[in-house]
């Protein structure tokens, strides 16, 4: 097991070299935005943008600035430097990550608590009313994006534009150790809106991977032991049905801490991926680079975890 | 607790057995009227082929039918209960503690991500309080009963580590977690290897006759029950079409099904070069079953009107034994006397004098 994640960890480390070359190469390839020239500004003439692009390393060879932004971040956990904020790309990270997981924990913890005993109580009842009612709702959640339903969300509830002042509106966002009540106030929504897609995938998926495991010959077994069906349920059933969950969560979480970009757009949430789509507009390379890597090493790291998670949860798992 | 309404030493009674399941195709008459008594310690052979209701009618019996959506009518008497009359958490009572049940395949009856020994204590522990580590002891002690060796070693394994004998071993030791008056066996040796088979039918008949319980042997297979049944049931679609004592089964069966199921398994030893005859056709739907005898449709021996009227169960000349045929006795004997000096189907209802005047089966197994 630990030579298997040893090996797991090496391989992730490789792949994310990988990851920062092709995103190196994308931006190589496609200079539709020279750096230089938008960081030159207005008044910019070819010998000043030729010394920006002297400064920024830009006229030497691909090969050579790959190796020197590997070599900083390896050697000096340095992520380079951005072209439009003028500051380090790793302390901009760091400044960014607090929203980014306040918003991704608070909603997954949320998605999880409603939506799996949605799926429970759906795949119980199967074809009643309730099911019906439960998955036609989820439906309409699961087709909803979340940049709409943020945008209604809003217009209903918040205290600024809304129709009725409930919640606290757009960027209202306050840091955690800045004012807790505050911050949990102004997350509020933000939660709710991301988890109601996630809530109605997870009933699905619950009760669709329920389903199937309540027809195995070992829920029989565990109801010809005189079982109360709450027990074969929660017990025998849910246990081999939590599997195909713990895949998705692991990477549903990994995804968005590498930004939920839609959601922080919409209700202005200063993270990951707020900072993303702003350097994007900004031909900020190295943010864009930087808020890749950030992604790559979440999904990696989520990617093992869930691994081990299975070899937890199911004994016939074994690694070699 | 009184046996009212029980005959004397019998243990489980099975009046007038229905059990029907609505689809949208029709109604699926899974067991038809069935009738059937178990003694205490006794043991009853359940013979018949996928689909003529031998698991529902065991499943109905622990009221795991009902609970799927099945409409059952008739009467269950077990040690002077009516357990169709029963509610849930009364039935719940009884399933894994008086009515145990081991099925086909212990490696999927099994839960993957249970530990053996933990599935053995849980099965303790639903019906008596029993502290952890007492439990833990007697699942080592029930193991070590059922012939696995190193139990102490075994009982912190998967199931996914154990062979495939292990795990029905440790299937059976499950089941006599709560010292059952009845078990029943659903096909337990159909998903194991024939020298294995062998062990599991050997350790069943000793744990009957060591504990005193009463065991329902469900099977496709004659040669299985021949081991282990004092008394045989043969059902064909949802119904019982012959019962007698094993003895008497094998040595006078009446019914031409019986027949077929007793010519498709080789013997040992009966006259070398007897060919093994398959019954040709398949078991009929359960929605719409055939006219008149549910059998004729497959039958050498059915005669024109055998396809408008419907047999019930007459005494066939021994106590115990009943057969549900529309041939005479004589025409019955003489058809057997001459399936059993090897002769063919044909052969066969020339002897009985019905040769003419057959239906041929309107579909033969190629």
């Amino acid at each position: 097991m630990t030579a298997y994640i040893i090996r797991r960890i090496l391989w992730g480390l490789l792949l994310l070299v990988l990851v920062v070359a092709v995103t190196f190469l994308v931006f190589y390839l496609l200079p539709a935005a020279n750096p230089a020239i938008l960081r030159a500004g207005r008044n910019a003439n070819p010998q000043i943008i030729a010394t920006i692009t002297k400064e920024l390393g830009l006229d030497r060879p691909i090969y050579t600035q790959f190796w020197i932004y590997v070599k900083n971040i390896v050697l000096h956990l340095n992520f380079g430097f951005s072209y439009y904020y003028n500051v380090p790309v790793g302390s901009l990270l760091l400044n960014r990550l607090p929203a980014t997981i306040s918003l991704t924990v608070g909603a997954a913890v949320l998605w999880i608590v409603i939506g799996i005993p949605i799926g429970i109580v759906s795949a119980i009842k199967r074809r009643t009313w309730l099911d019906r009612m439960a998955m036609g709702t989820a439906l309409v959640f699961v087709s909803a994006p979340v940049f709409w339903l943020g945008l209604i969300a809003l217009l209903l509830a918040a205290q600024t534009i809304g129709v009725f002042h409930v919640f606290p509106g757009i960027g209202s966002y306050v840091g955690l150790t800045v004012n807790p009540l505050k911050w949990l106030e102004s997350l509020l929504l933000p939660w709710m809106v991301l988890s109601a897609t996630q809530c109605a995938i997870y009933a699905r998926l619950v009760r669709g991977s329920l389903l199937q495991v309540m027809g195995e010959d070992y829920i029989r077994t565990a109801r010809a032991k005189g079982l109360t069906e709450r027990r074969v349920v929660l017990k025998h059933g849910m246990r081999s049905a939590v599997g195909p969950l713990v895949t998705v969560l692991g990477l549903d979480i990994a995804a968005l801490l590498g930004g939920a970009i839609l959601t922080e757009s919409v209700f202005d949430i200063p993270g990951i991926g707020r900072l993303q789509l702003d350097a994007i507009g900004h031909s900020d390379i190295p943010i864009i680079q930087g808020t890749v890597l950030v992604a790559s090493i979440f999904i990696i790291i989520a990617n093992i975890l869930v691994d081990i998670a299975y070899a937890y949860l199911d004994p016939r798992v074994r690694f070699e | 607790m009184s046996s009212a309404g029980q005959p004397p030493g019998t243990l489980l009674s099975v009046e007038d057995l229905r059990v029907e399941f609505a689809t949208p195709d029709g109604i699926v008459h899974a067991v038809d009227g069935i009738s059937y008594s178990v003694a205490p310690g006794g043991s009853l052979g359940v013979v018949g082929e996928s689909g003529s209701g031998k698991t529902v009618s065991a499943l109905t019996l622990i009221g795991l039918t009902q609970t799927q959506g099945a409409t059952v009518s008739g009467r269950i008497m077990f040690d002077g209960r009516d357990l169709l009359a029963a509610s849930n958490a009364e039935l719940r009572a009884v399933r894994g503690n008086d009515i145990a049940m081991i099925f086909q395949d212990p490696l999927s009856s099994l839960h993957p991500q249970f530990r053996v020994g933990a599935q053995l204590i849980e099965a303790m522990q639903v019906h008596r309080d029993i502290k952890r580590q007492a439990a833990r002891d007697r699942a080592i002690d029930l193991l070590s009963l059922v012939g696995i060796p190193d139990p102490r070693g075994r009982v912190d394994q998967f199931p996914h580590e154990f062979s495939g004998g292990m795990r029905q071993r440790a299937m059976i030791a499950m089941a006599l977690a709560n010292e059952p008056k009845l078990l029943i066996a659903d096909e337990p040796t159909t998903a194991l290897d024939v020298t294995v088979q062998a062990q599991i039918l050997a350790l069943l008949e000793r744990l009957r006759r060591e504990l005193g319980m009463a065991i329902i042997m469900i099977t496709h297979d004659l040669g299985v029950v021949a081991q282990i049944a004092d008394h045989i049931a043969v059902m064909y679609a949802g119904r019982i079409v012959e019962a007698a004592d094993a003895r008497r089964l094998f040595s006078a069966p009446q019914h031409p099904y019986t027949w077929g199921l007793l010519r498709s398994i080789p013997t040992l030893e009966g006259p070398r070069g007897i060919e093994l005859v398959p019954i040709p056709g398949r078991p009929p739907s359960l929605i719409r079953r055939p006219t008149g005898c549910h059998f004729h449709p497959r039958c050498a021996y059915a005669l024109p009107d055998h396809k408008t009227i419907d047999p019930r169960l007459v005494d066939a000349g021994a106590p115990g034994h009943v057969v549900a045929c529309l041939l005479d006795a004589d025409q019955r004997a003489a058809a057997w006397a001459a399936l059993r000096a090897g002769q063919s189907a044909d052969e066969a209802t020339a002897a009985a004098g019905i040769a003419d005047a057959t239906i041929a089966p309107t579909e033969v197994a190629g």
